[in-house]
């Protein structure tokens, strides 16, 4: 084969330079706040602002004002703690896993795709921290001598997500923090007004650009994408185990771990289209840079995860009759063909049928098709942890226990609100720092080769 | 003879600019054949391969991660057993809780380990690259603004045995180095 046949797409279309993609990407920061900022914010702002008022209430009431009663003890507060969760898996699959199999293009969607994971992890942590009742006992979690002499029970699953969230979110943010280093140097040096360069500057920490710093820096972000790796397979997976660890039919399954780490990368892939979209019609020369191959690429991910969503609902079904066990076998009964069959119907539309639209390139590459087609799983995966959590409880084993759930206004204002707290989170990070990570694409340019040119 | 900074203070070094990834490793390659000891060169993005241009070793990092993580693996042991077999043994469904209910702590090993390893990896990496600091004799100098958009640096520091400013200027400019400046502190 010649060597033209070889030829790779580039990743940077249109011949951009190392000084057009500093200019450019700061150029977003540095410029006058866009009149649609101003207006976005005015509509997520007042939705956070509901979310916390809701909390408030919640605290100063009890876990009541919320819809959990018996048999559904775990309802919203726990399906929008998992799908928030989930869609925070993402960024971290994108910045570690992609970058230690040498997957060059992640490099113009890694930023957003990081951030957009710990202002996931911010909204889940609400819940898990809100629904205790009691959050002013919430220290009982960390193990502290204290004077009742009372220690964890290390062995619950429920610590065991304490940790791996709380772990999950400081490693991330430090992964991130690593991440904007050296751009924040970028604007440091290019910003004009006193107070943005000191603040700038106190963030850079110093930043150089020397190879004396560039390799420690190397070798510690080889290193934090080693470590996020593993972890961010493990996060997803101690979640389900506070279902899986449980003796509660329909939740009992060695396949949940894998289960919930493929819905969460399916999840967050769509959580990241959804946004990056958007953000690439605002501005559009990041289209040089986010490219359709790149849409292209997510989208095949997203098949690829919801084939083996798809595999998954029918193993469980399968094992369910297979299993022999009574119990099991109506838990699936009741989840497929119960009062929640619409729940159930709707996540198989959601996750398994619609996405096959991904299978034509057609649907891969216009972008107003894969807007709408990744709302889908959006709605999905949201329905798939509210048909495992809430409709397996509704339907246990006795059934004079049987009930249905009910949410009360302040779960709906609050989940609402949730998404207010993140597109506002989202919206001061474009606006505030470099949303793509300017000096991953400047050495992913040819130019970038220090033996550009130069015969083989 | 250019110079940047408050010539009154001691001289930092010697700097020059380099337009490209490819002019800067070739330079590279030279000032180490050159023996010089205290230099380094500044990119907007790192080099490939410029660690063997530059004739140093692999960063240390990776071992004291490895350390910091067997720590944070041994304290999630300690952490964990402590309690659940001494302090407070707290029995469920009747099971023992000694040595042999350790499949039960493994995933809190497993997040401490990863979590003191990657402070160490972070705050390893500001530590030996002498960081965080609030300024630099390079940041005097104003073209030097231009290392992190598109423009390549090599400084050659006053405090390296074979510094002379001379022969210093002399070697930059051979290997086409433009613009090049004497750098004084503050």
């Amino acid at each position: 084969m010649t060597e033209r046949e070889l030829h790779r797409p580039p990743l940077v279309l249109n011949k951009r330079t190392m000084g057009w993609i500093s200019s450019y990407i700061s150029s977003i920061v540095e410029d006058k706040t866009p009149t649609w900022w101003w207006v976005s914010m005015g509509v997520t702002v007042p939705m956070t602002l509901m979310c916390l008022a809701c909390l408030a209430y919640l605290v100063a009431t009890g876990v009541g004002v919320w819809g959990n009663n018996h048999p559904v003890g775990w309802a919203w507060d726990i399906t929008n703690f998992v799908f928030w969760i989930g869609i925070g898996h993402a960024g971290t699959l994108i910045s570690a896993i992609l970058f230690l199999t040498r997957q060059k293009w992640r490099t113009s969607i890694n930023r957003a795709a990081e951030a957009m994971t710990l202002f996931a992890v911010v909204c889940a942590s609400i819940y898990p921290a809100l629904h205790v009742g009691r959050v002013w006992m919430e220290w009982f979690l960390v193990p502290v001598p204290n004077s009742n002499g009372i220690w964890q029970n290390f062995g619950s699953p429920l610590q065991w997500d304490v940790v791996a969230v709380s772990t999950y979110f400081l490693v991330s943010v430090m992964f991130w923090y690593t991440g904007l280093i050296p751009d924040l140097a970028t604007i440091r040096d290019r910003c004009t007004s006193k107070i943005k360069k000191l603040v700038y500057g106190v963030m850079a920490l110093g930043w150089r650009g020397g190879n004396r710093q560039w390799r420690h820096y190397e070798k510690a972000y080889l290193i934090l994408a080693g470590l996020s790796t593993p972890l961010v397979l493990s996060v997803h997976s101690v979640v389900s185990f506070d279902f899986a660890a449980s003796v509660i039919p329909g939740w009992h399954a060695t396949i949940f771990p894998p289960y919930f780490v493929a819905g969460a990368i399916f999840g967050g892939f769509a959580m990241v289209l959804t946004i990056m979209i958007p953000a690439c019609g605002l501005y559009k020369p990041l289209r040089d840079l986010v490219t359709a191959d790149h849409v292209d690429r997510m989208c095949k991910v997203i098949l690829l995860m919801s084939a083996i969503i798809g595999y998954t609902y029918l193993m469980e079904l399968f094992i369910a009759w297979y299993s022999g066990n009574p119990f099991e076998r109506a838990a699936f009964y009741y989840r497929a063909l119960g009062p929640y069959w619409w729940a159930y119907a709707a996540m198989i539309l959601c996750n398994v049928v619609v996405p096959q639209l991904f299978w034509s390139k057609y649907f891969r590459t216009h972008l107003v098709w894969v807007w709408v087609i990744v709302q889908f799983p959006n709605v999905g995966m949201w329905l798939e942890r509210f048909v495992i959590i809430a409709t397996t409880l509704s339907r246990d084993f006795a059934p004079s226990a049987w009930g249905m759930f009910h949410p009360t206004w302040v779960d709906v204002c609050t989940f609402a609100g949730t998404f207010g707290l993140f597109a506002t989170l989202f919206l001061i990070f474009i606006r505030f720092l470099p949303m793509i990570c300017m000096f991953e694409v400047k050495a992913v340019l040819p130019a970038a080769d220090p033996h550009h040119g130069e015969a083989r | 003879m250019k110079t940047a900074g408050n010539k009154e203070s001691p001289v930092f070094g010697v700097a020059a600019e380099f337009s490209c990834a490819r002019d800067l490793y070739r330079a590279a390659e030279k000032i180490r054949d050159a023996g010089f000891q205290r230099w380094d060169v500044f990119s907007p993005f790192p080099v490939r391969g410029m660690d063997e241009a530059m004739g140093m070793r692999r960063s240390l990092l990776g071992k004291i991660v490895f350390l910091s993580g067997l720590a944070g693996f041994l304290l999630a042991g300690a952490l964990q057993f402590a309690p659940t077999t001494f302090f407070y043994p707290l029995i469920v469904g009747g099971k023992p809780t000694n040595l042999f209910t350790v499949p039960a702590f493994f995933p809190i090993m497993f997040e401490l380990t990863i979590l003191i390893s990657a402070v160490t990896a972070v705050f390893g990496m500001l530590i030996m690259n002498c960081l965080p600091r609030l300024n630099h004799a390079l940041f005097n100098w104003d073209r030097f603004k231009k290392v992190t958009e598109d423009k390549f640096f090599v400084a050659i520091e006053s405090g390296d045995p074979k510094y002379s400013e001379r022969s210093v200027r002399d070697l930059l400019e051979s290997l086409g180095g433009t613009n090049i400046t004497t750098i004084h502190g503050d």
